[in-house]
């Protein structure tokens, strides 16, 4: 464990310069050589989740619900019962938990130290950012380095920091929305990353503000037999209406790496959040995330969410229905490639009555890749009006790969409505053979193939992510053919 | 001036072979229909020879301006000039026309070159106005819910957009009405030329009175057992198939 704060000047971090060689350096699989301020060295005790706490100068009230976490977590199993035995190949006690630079995220990419500027750069934030979005935050390991909110947002009231931040400058906003949507208890990892969370977004919009730019997150992990443990917390106040984007990328590592996040939103009284993510994680992350917001009355949520790429990831983007007419969905997206499981779903928590859910799940499995849907669709009797589409779609290409679907519907009463549909379809020979035969490589007549059975989904995304989507399945399909 | 050799050709579909030593030269400029019954192995030879994984050559040569296509995939042939429209195409779900006709063309781009898509769409909706397809088309996705004659007139459209040196057209009059036929005839019709050579598939002789072929042959039990001009046409129209049957039955008794 690196000294704490006290005693060490946060400005001894140096960058060493020169990424490692002899790793692919295309897309997000590079990295450079890190030196870190802070570490809060390998394994989990007590002792980590309060070096956590004291480097972040903690409110006590903090550490409690820290070390409260962290005693939840050792008593909660693994969900093998019911999820894959590969969750017991995570070895806990080799994860790095803290490693930063320094606590300050800059204001300015002149000020963001040179390695970690270039990181950014290579994937693309800084122009992003100056083409279409309202606020960036660039998260690096542990802490964000960058978080930076357009002017003319921020003059609306709009608040858009780190979650450090937003404890120290916000409390009781803060405190007042955080692990109530997803208490401590809800599973494994919202318990681990009760424990030791550090980074992700804390945002506000205040009533009326509609924000009409994109605020994005971008989560890059750097180092090897690192855990990354986010919390994001979005408040969008009464007919506010905000769209949140996050990208994530690690280099490939033989190790594997933990990321584990806890995001909540609350859209108050007639609000709309939108919370976009397109995850390129490369296939050594264990992805094990937990998401979900409260809609109240007439408030809308929309999960659009895109997994690509991890050795596992296990994630079911939820909405808690909990105020008349509010609407929730949940628009998701799998590839798994050889070697990787996405076991994704939503979840839909009916409250209230007239509440509306719409669920449209596309996976691809390629190769031994493997793609699993859990769906939780909850609408007790009282209720009335309510309505639930829900709608899997898998695609497999090569007969190895395998797909299931577990789609919970309970729907008690009789005044609600349920639809569900599923279908299976293979890439067919003839189809790529009819695309080779225009002039298509293989590679790229899987990709269209992909590209085309997403496309309805693809098309409801603002164009930069979509864009974006189209180059990720690109070079998964291009690299997945002999 | 470009030409297709085909030489001895002998294809297999697992354990079973379908084309059993055919021989025929095409040269650009040249129509030459091919006739036969259902099952004869017409269909066969046309993705045989635009690479299909499943058909095994076993014997036999394909020759494009005298270099064998036999090692290239199935694309690399498609990028040297081979095009087959489909007996019966594959529907793309969610790949619009459009964008299918985009990626083909931009494959045959060098690396890093864009294909200048204003130029591209007035090409396609230029083309599309000759077939007589509306434009709202290209946003459809590839034969996706398509009729057998809207399938056929986009097998066109993409033959008149990628401008192959040979046409492989399996059956392309299959299924379409008499005036679906006629814009179909229009459109091979308006590509002939110096350019491009055509191996026209088809059972039925009616075709054959819209785009008037060069040669015709008749196709029986994997091989050629008659060549002739249009008249040949015409003689089957009236004599059938059994005729053929018959006559290539004794030939081989002999
Ligand atoms: N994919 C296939 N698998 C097995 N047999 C096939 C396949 N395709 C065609 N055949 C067989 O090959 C023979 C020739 O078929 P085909 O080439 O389609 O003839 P044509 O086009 O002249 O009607 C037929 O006996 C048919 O059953
Ligand atoms: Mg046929």
């Amino acid at each position: 464990m690196k000294p704490s704060p006290d005693t060490l000047p946060a400005d001894e971090a140096t960058a060493v310069e020169n990424p490692v060689s002899g790793i692919d350096q295309s897309s997000g699989n590079f990295r450079y050589e890190m030196d870190y301020a802070f570490d809060a060295g390998t394994g989990l005790t007590e002792n980590t989740v309060r070096y956590i706490s004291e480097v972040k100068k903690e409110a006590s009230w903090l550490l409690d619900f820290r070390l409260n976490a962290l005693k939840t977590f050792h008593s909660k199993p693994l969900p093998t019962h019911w999820a894959t035995k590969d969750l017991e190949n995570i070895n806990f006690d080799k994860i790095r938990y803290y490693l930063s630079q320094g606590l300050k995220p800059k204001r300015t990419w002149e000020e963001v130290p040179d390695d970690i500027k270039k990181t950014f750069e290579r994937l693309g934030i800084p122009e992003q950012e100056r083409k279409f979005l309202a606020g960036v935050e660039a998260q690096f390991d542990s802490e964000a380095a960058y978080s930076n909110i357009k002017e003319i947002v921020s003059k609306q009231g709009v608040i858009f920091v780190n979650s450090t931040e937003g404890l120290r400058e916000h409390p009781e906003l803060f405190r007042k929305f955080f692990g109530k949507v997803i208490p401590t208890g809800d599973n494994k990892f919202s318990a681990l990353n009760s424990a030791v969370f550090s980074g992700g977004s804390f945002i506000y919009v205040p009533p009326g503000v509609k924000v009409a730019q994109p605020l994005q997150a971008y989560f890059r992990i750097n180092a090897e037999n690192f855990g990354q443990f986010e919390r994001t917390l979005i408040i969008a106040d009464e007919g506010s209406e905000v769209t949140y984007m996050e990208g994530c990328t690690a280099p490939k590592f033989s190790t594997s790496t933990l990321h584990s996040a806890v995001v909540e939103l609350v859209a108050l009284k007639g609000a709309k959040i939108q919370y976009i993510t397109v995850q390129n994680w490369s296939s050594n992350v264990f992805n094990l995330v937990t998401k979900r917001g409260v809609a109240h009355e007439m408030a809308e949520i929309k999960w659009i969410d895109c997994n690509i790429g991890s050795r596992l990831t296990m994630k079911y983007p939820g909405v808690v229905l909990k105020g008349r007419k509010a609407r929730g969905e949940v628009i998701s997206i799998a590839l798994a490639n050889d070697g990787q499981h996405q076991d994704t779903g939503a979840k839909m928590i009916h409250q209230a009555d007239e509440t509306t859910s719409n669920i449209v799940a596309k996976s691809i499995s390629v190769g031994q890749g493997r793609s699993t849907y859990r769906g939780q669709v909850h609408i007790p009797k009282h209720l009335k009006g309510c309505k639930n589409n829900t709608e899997c779609d898998a695609l497999l290409i090569n007969t190895n790969s395998r797909t299931d679907t577990y789609p919970a519907i309970t729907v008690k009463g009789d005044r609600n409505a349920v639809q569900h549909e599923a279908s299976v379809s293979k890439v067919n020979e003839e189809m790529i053979f009819y695309m080779q035969q225009r002039g298509l490589t293989e590679g790229q007549a899987m990709s269209l193939a992909v590209n085309g059975f997403i496309n309805d989904l693809a098309r409801q995304f603002p164009m930069e992510y979509s864009v974006e989507l189209k180059r990720l399945i690109d070079l998964e399909m291009e690299g997945s053919v002999g | 001036m470009s030409s297709l050799e085909i030489k001895n050709l002998h294809v297999s579909i697992g354990e079973k072979e379908i084309v059993k030593g055919f021989t025929l030269t095409i040269n650009s400029g040249e129509v030459h229909a091919i006739m036969g019954p259902n099952g004869t192995g017409k269909s066969t030879l046309s993705k045989a020879i635009a690479g299909h994984p499943d058909y095994k050559i076993t014997q036999g040569e394909v020759l494009v301006d005298g270099k064998s296509i036999l090692e290239l995939e199935a694309d690399e042939r498609a990028r040297a000039g081979i095009f087959l429209a489909f007996q019966y195409p594959s529907e793309i779900t969610g790949v619009s026309i459009a964008n299918f006709l985009r990626a083909a063309l931009q494959a045959r781009l060098a690396e890093g070159e864009e294909l200048d898509a204003s130029a591209y769409y007035k090409r396609l909706y230029d083309k599309m106005d000759r077939l007589k397809i509306d434009r709202k088309f290209t946003s459809r996705a590839v034969n996706e819910g398509f009729s057998g004659g809207e399938k056929k007139r986009c097998e066109i459209l993409q033959m008149a957009m990628l401008e192959p040196k040979f046409a492989l057209m399996d059956e392309t009059d299959s299924g379409l009405d008499i005036d679906a036929l006629r814009i179909v005839a229009e459109g091979v019709n308006a590509m002939r030329g110096p350019n491009l050579g055509v191996l026209l598939i088809t059972h039925y002789q009616r075709l054959l009175d819209y785009i008037v072929p060069d040669h015709v042959h008749v196709m029986y039990d994997g091989q050629i057992v008659k060549s002739g001009d249009k008249s040949l046409a015409l003689e089957l129209e009236a004599k059938g198939y059994d005729w053929v049957k018959k006559e290539f039955a004794t030939a081989s008794a002999r």
